[in-house]
This record gives structure tokens, sequence and C-alpha cells, in this order.
């Protein structure tokens, strides 16, 4: 393996795993019934939902060559699958990579 | 040690009907063809899957190698872009820990953190008994883990194949289904509102500051949706 890139996966990772650490250490004085822990819950739910919007809108990588709008059209009607079948995850999941490639290549 | 019955339970909750096994190998088979792109070779790419297992953060350390970064920097980003995982970590394990489990398995069990493995526990966790819930999500993580690496594998091995077409429809799957997860996940006031917050606070926050856009719009939304959550209970 490369050096550089054992250091650069070594890095990532320890930068990663520092946050996770971090919070289960201070999770140990935090109960489940406490306001902090519920704080704490409403962050996490926004933060990942921040992140999703972020990769949606503004993401990175392939998707920034997809226009806004195709990206729009495939998360609304995946959402609509979603609740069409009746809270489903993967029917939603697979549809948005087939409508990706339809709307991509044909609209 | 590890409780087997509630270990393996955990680890059959990727072969559900609603699991998140093809979202997730989809992902990591866009990350192998990026990391063999970038000229990893394929035990590069599952050390780096196995002991990252956090797509955003090899996300950035792949845009940062391409740049040329060092190793400080890469550090910096991706500890920015992961910081998300310490409230994740803080509103999961007081729900798993009980006195008569050892501590190592806490420490050890943090790295399974992860969306996918995250959003299974907290709808599950009701159903497991207290003191088994750390077994229960060790084999979760274990899981999600093995799909992680399939991916990245098939990935690496087949990414000469895989088009634009293709990367893009891979690329979007992941962000539709976490965001069907959350949607699934909003069944009260606080989470609910948090979900929403957070999905309009991210964007807005990132045309004023990109790099602090998903902690301040976790940060405020979350606030604001604990406190009227708060202000609806009493």
């Amino acid at each position: 393996m490369s050096a550089s890139i054992v250091y650069a996966i070594l890095v990532t990772s320890l930068a990663t795993f520092l946050s996770r650490f971090l919070g289960a250490l201070t999770s140990e004085g935090i109960k489940e019934t406490s306001k902090l822990f519920k704080w704490f819950n409403c962050l996490a739910y926004a933060t990942l939902a921040a992140l999703i919007a972020r990769t949606i809108i503004f993401p990175a990588g392939i998707l920034v060559e997809v226009s806004y709008s195709s990206r729009f059209i495939v998360v609304v009607l995946s959402l609509a699958v979603f609740f069409v079948s009746n809270k489903n995850f993967v029917y939603p999941t697979i549809f948005s990579a087939i409508c990706m490639a339809i709307i991509n290549n044909y609209i | 040690m590890i409780n087997k019955n509630f270990f393996f339970k955990g680890y059959r909750s990727i072969f559900t009907h609603d699991s998140p096994a093809i979202a997730l190998t989809c992902c990591f088979i866009a990350i192998g063809a990026l990391f063999k792109n970038l000229g990893f070779n394929i035990k590069e790419s599952i050390f780096s899957t196995v002991l990252t297992y956090a797509l955003p953060g090899s996300l950035v350390m792949a845009e940062s190698m391409l740049i040329g970064a060092s190793l400080l920097n890469i550090f910096l980003a991706v500890w920015f872009v992961n910081a998300r995982l310490y409230p994740m970590a803080v509103s999961l394990f007081p729900l798993m820990m009980h006195k008569s489990q050892p501590k190592w398995k806490y420490y050890f069990s943090c790295h399974f953190i992860a969306i996918s493995a995250w959003l299974i526990m907290k709808s599950n966790y009701k159903k497991i008994p207290k003191e088994h819930r750390i077994d229960y999500w060790i084999g979760i993580g274990c899981a999600t883990v093995s799909v992680s690496v399939i991916g990245t594998f098939i990935g690496f091995s087949f990414s000469e194949y895989l088009n634009k077409d293709m990367m893009m429809g891979l690329a979007i799957l992941n962000p539709v289904y976490f965001l069907c997860m959350m949607v699934g996940a909003s069944k009260n006031i606080p989470v609910t509102l948090s979900v929403l917050l957070g999905l309009i606070l991210g964007p807005i926050i990132y045309l004023i500051s990109p790099e602090w856009s998903i902690l301040l719009a976790g940060v405020i939304g979350g606030t604001i949706a604990y406190l009227i959550g708060e202000y609806n209970v009493s």
C-alpha cells in the first residue's frame, strides 16, 4: 500500500472516530429522560436533515452535473412513491436512480 | 461477552423489507469506483471503508487528495464534516447504557455510528431489552459495515463499466433513501420540526457559510424544535 494513501486513510478515520468516541464518552452521564438528551436528539435530526438537504441542493461530485430542476423532480417524485408505497424505503430509493437516468437522458 | 441472539437479531435487520442494504451498497459502489479512479488499490479501498465508515468523510478525503491537501487539512476538513456524529452518538448511547455491560463495548461500537445504522437503531430500540441493546447495536453495525465493504469491492472491481448515468443514479440514491427514512422517523413534534428546520436551514445557511452550514443548521433548527416541543408539553 502506498504510504501517502495509508496516512490519508488513517487521518480520515481518526478525525471521524474522534466525534464518535467523544459522543460515546460524554453520553455516559446523560439519562435518556433528561432534557439534555432530548435536545441532543433534536440536534441530531436537524443536523442530518441539513446534511441531506445540502447533498441534494449543493451536491459534491457527479450530482453537480445534474440540473437543479432534475434533482428537484427526482426527489419530489421519489417522496410521492414513498407515501404511495405505504412508507416503504426500498421502492422510492430504486425509483430515484431509474428516474434520474430517464430525466437525464430523455428530458 | 456479546449475546449472540441479540447480535444476530441486529445483524438480520439488514435483510428486512425496508432495509438500507440496497442504498448503502449503491453508495459504496460509487465510493469504490471513486477510490479506484483516485489510484487506490483494492486493499486500500476496503481499509478506508472499514476504518472510516462515513460517506461524507470519505468524499471529503477523496476531494482533498485530488487537490493535494496536507494531512492536517484532510484531518480538519473531515472532522468538520463528520462533527454531526457527535450529537448522533449523544442521542443514541444513553438508550443503550446498562450497568451490566462493559464499557469497551460502547467505546468499540461507537465506530458504527452512521446515518443508516443510527436510524435503524432509533426505530427499533424499544423492542429490545435495555440490557441487550448494545449487542443488538453491534449486530446492526457489523451488518452495515459488511454491506459497505461488499459495495466498495463491487464498485472497485466494476468501475470501468459504470458510466456517467449510472454514477448519477447511484449518487441520488443515498440522499433520497435517507430523506425517506427521516420523513418516516418524524412521528412527534420535536423530531418532525427538527427535520423540517434542518432541511430548510441547511441550504440557506450554506449560502452564507458553506463550512458551518450543517452544524449551524443543526444547532439552530434542533434548538428551536426542542424549545417548541418542551413548550407544547408544558
